[in-house]
């Protein structure tokens, strides 16, 4: 018999405690096969966020430091800046980096520090129990939104690769989408183009991963899927939003 | 030398090449000295955006390996509090300065002492401690920053050097002892990458299995408890035969030394005791003194926040009394010799 | 020797580089010093006073409140500090500036009219030279070449054009308390 899969080396053998039809699996997965693939795993520091993905730090093969919530970037270039030949990454979902976070990540890639950051949009805040966030849609229903999202009380979502593609400094920024083997096979090369930014020197990347939360949706996996193509796709544009040979949309 | 720019060359004497921070009055001539002084011994000065960045751009670095420090006043420490409690939590090292002014709020840039309770009881959340050392000259700034990142390493937790904004522009001449080579403690623990060390490293405060939670916790205790016992450093002045004891700290105790000289020559009988480490505080001092001594008069610059622990030092063995200048004012060496006078004919505790 | 000079202004008009500029030819000279800015949050315009103290033995407290010398150089500054001056000090005004008189009788009042020596010099803003010289003439806590040394260490290079002026400067305010010193012997 041959052996055609394996869990990636950089990827620690722990069961996920990750709900059923989350994403987040799929998305630690394909940042373990990259940094196995570049063959930087000794020289690899990630770091965790607050949020469901906080056990990111668990899981990753890879020395891991836990931040505080939205801090993540400015920890990053803490340890970048003292140890420039090392490959740092940022796992943050949507309230982490786009609500209490933003600041530090605008910053972070204002300052184009050479650290790759894989930001997770699955509309809403998963760890706390379903409340809004900043990516949730207009008229979505959260603990916090119960009749549908508004402009007048909550504001626009925040559309997070937009806000930071014509930013000076910023080397890679594309939206890629886990919700089929198709998009999935996209998500990792975007992933890894991402890494390889950083690898060589350009500047700050950015990848930013839409992904469903069945649990606080209240629907089936298969029916997160079908609400992601039908809802989430068309607000957020799947593409490539900057790279070093010209910016623009190229889905 | 200023104690501001002392502040910057004894981390650099320290050993310390990475600085991040943010601007504000009356810190700012640290980051104004180590901006230019950090490039030139090969270091790294970094303006953050923030405060909030700041500690965390500190937290990295120290993640790192580095010996880091960063610097701020009120304002700017309160904005730091997060970051310090998930320093303490992760058990890193790092060292905080906060030159303090009056509030709360936005106060005034005026010296001050009013942010003793948010450094020695805490801070921010959870149950932790930071070492905090008060210099009171230019010289022992200059020296103490040394102790403080040896101490930060020694315990893996971060130490604030703290002074008001007096000594931060106070010039006193200082004699620099360099040190041929700074010895940086290894650190087995810091997060480099797996190529550079044996096991796989994790940096953390998140424990949510509640065992594990409480080993951490208990294992902080001991840890602060050895600091106690081994760390707590404080000054006392003319204490033998003294009915009096001033306590006081930074630069009221300078002016408290020069109100003992003045009362003993006037026939009163005082001493003083000045903490160095705030927390640990020498509760052991003040209940020695206290049982030779009649009164206590803790003098700072707020409302009895030092006060409180020399209380409980005392342990109702001695009244102990307060006089504090508030918003900035400064305690004058001739209003400190009145109290002290009216305090050594009355009896009972109070402010 | 022991002295605590208090030398209170408005932003601008040089009270910190004056006590700066004495502290640091006092520390040349190896004596102990120590040297205390007081400001408000503005750059220019706002009060700015210093405390300078110059001894042969070690300084316990660094803040003054009984200056032996005050340097006055507003009219709120002599109101604010008049009555500190320990008895029998000495309270330098820079008449150019202070239209009050002082009130008190038991401290020595010298009186320089500093910003139109200054303009004579050359350049107004060595004011606060002429109210060193002065200082330096009466209290001899620093010696005028430290001074004139440190002057020349701590001036900024685009300035150094600036240095002979503030040594005539530094010359004027001595020749001119001289007059105030000869006079005190005379009495005593």
């Amino acid at each position: 018999m041959k052996k055609i899969t394996a869990r990636p080396y950089s990827l620690r053998d722990i069961p996920f405690h990750y709900c059923p039809g989350c994403m987040h699996g799929i998305a630690h997965r394909l940042v373990a096969e990259v940094i196995d693939e570049l063959g930087i795993h000794g020289r690899t520091i990630g770091i965790s966020s607050v949020g469901c993905s906080v056990f990111a730090k668990h899981y990753f093969n890879v020395d891991m430091i836990q931040a505080a919530h939205g801090r993540a970037p400015s920890i990053a270039t803490g340890v970048k800046r003292v140890l420039p030949d090392r490959v740092l990454f940022t796992y943050q979902g949507d309230g982490d980096l786009a609500a209490i976070g933003i600041g530090d990540f605008i910053h972070t890639a204002y300052r184009g520090e050479k650290i790759t950051t894989i930001f997770i949009n699955n509309t809403v805040y998963g760890m706390t129990g379903g409340q809004m966030a900043p990516t949730t849609l207009i008229g979505q229903v959260t603990k916090t939104t119960p009749f549908g999202r508004s402009v007048e009380i909550n504001g626009n979502p925040i559309r997070v690769c937009e806000l930071i593609a014509s930013v000076e400094g910023v080397a890679y920024v594309e939206r890629v989408s886990l919700h089929n083997p198709k998009e999935i096979i996209k998500a990792k090369k975007a992933i890894r183009k991402a890494f390889e930014m950083q690898l060589n020197g350009i500047g700050f990347s950015l990848v930013e991963a839409l992904s469903a939360c069945p649990t606080n949706l209240g629907l089936s996996p298969l029916e997160a899927v079908k609400w992601m193509e039908e809802k989430m796709i068309p607000f957020y544009p799947l593409g490539v939003y900057k790279s070093p040979a010209g910016g623009g949309l190229s889905a | 030398m200023k104690g501001n720019d002392a502040i910057g060359e004894g981390a650099i004497l320290a050993g310390c090449r990475h600085f991040f921070g943010y601007p504000i009055t009356p810190q700012s001539e640290v980051t104004h000295y180590l901006a230019k002084r950090l490039p030139e011994v090969g270091g790294l000065f970094m303006q953050a955006e923030s405060e909030l960045a700041s500690i965390n751009l500190v937290f990295g670095a120290a993640c790192a390996g580095a010996r880091v420090m960063t610097a701020s006043s009120g304002p700017g420490i309160s904005l730091m509090q997060e970051g310090l409690s998930f320093l303490a939590g992760s058990e890193l090292p790092c060292v905080l300065v906060n030159i303090m002014r009056g509030g709360p709020g936005l106060g005034n840039i005026g010296p001050s002492q009013a942010d003793y309770f948010q450094a020695t009881k805490g801070g921010g959340h959870g149950d932790y401690h930071t070492i905090v050392l008060a210099p009171n000259s230019v010289q022992e700034i200059l020296d103490m920053m040394k102790k403080a990142f040896d101490m930060s390493d020694m315990y893996r937790m971060p130490v604030m050097v703290m002074a008001d904004g007096i000594m931060g522009q106070m010039m006193e001449p200082v004699v620099i002892n360099e040190e041929k080579s700074v010895e940086i403690p290894p650190r087995p623990w810091a997060t480099i990458g797996r190529d550079y060390h044996e096991n796989r490293n994790e940096i953390n405060s998140l424990f949510v299995v509640l065992e594990e939670m409480e080993e951490v916790n208990l294992r902080l205790l001991h840890k602060y408890e050895e600091i106690h016992a081994k760390e707590t450093l404080c000054e006392e002045y003319m204490l033998d035969d003294a009915e009096v004891a001033l306590v006081a700290f930074g630069t009221v105790s300078r002016i408290c030394r020069a109100v003992v000289d003045k009362a003993r020559e006037q026939g009163i009988r005082a001493g003083l005791i000045r903490p160095i480490t705030l927390w640990p505080f020498p509760h052991d001092v003040i209940s020695r003194i206290a049982k030779s001594a009649q009164c206590f008069l803790a003098v700072e610059m707020n409302m009895g926040q030092m006060f409180e622990d020399v209380e409980i030092g005392a342990k109702g063995r001695a009244p102990v009394y307060h006089y504090g200048r508030l918003g900035g004012m400064v305690p004058l060496a001739k209003d400190i010799l009145e109290e002290l006078k009216k305090v050594s004919k009355r009896r009972g505790t109070g402010r | 020797m022991h002295e605590e000079i208090y030398i209170a202004g408005l932003g601008g008009q040089g009270a910190l580089s004056m006590g700066q500029l004495l502290a640091l030819a006092a520390t040349s000279e190896n004596k102990e010093v120590s040297y205390v800015p007081f400001y408000g949050p503005e750059k220019r315009g706002g009060f700015a006073n210093c405390g300078v103290i110059i001894s042969d033995h070690p300084i316990s407290s660094p803040i003054i409140s009984e200056p032996s010398v005050l340097v006055v150089m507003n009219n709120l500054s002599l109101k604010n500090y008049e009555d500190s001056v320990i008895l029998g000090g000495i309270i330098i005004v820079n008449s150019s500036m202070v239209n009050l008189g002082v009130k008190r009788s038991d401290v020595r009042v010298v009186s320089i009219q500093a910003s139109e020596e200054a303009e004579h010099l050359g350049d107004v803003r060595v004011a606060n030279s002429v109210i060193l010289g002065a200082l330096i003439e009466l209290t001899e806590v620093v010696s005028v070449s430290a001074v004139e040394k440190s002057l020349e260490e701590v001036l900024p290079k685009r300035n150094l054009n600036m240095i002979p002026i503030n040594f005539k400067a530094l010359e004027r305010g001595a020749e001119l308390a001289s007059n105030y010193k000869k006079a005190w012997s005379n009495l005593s």
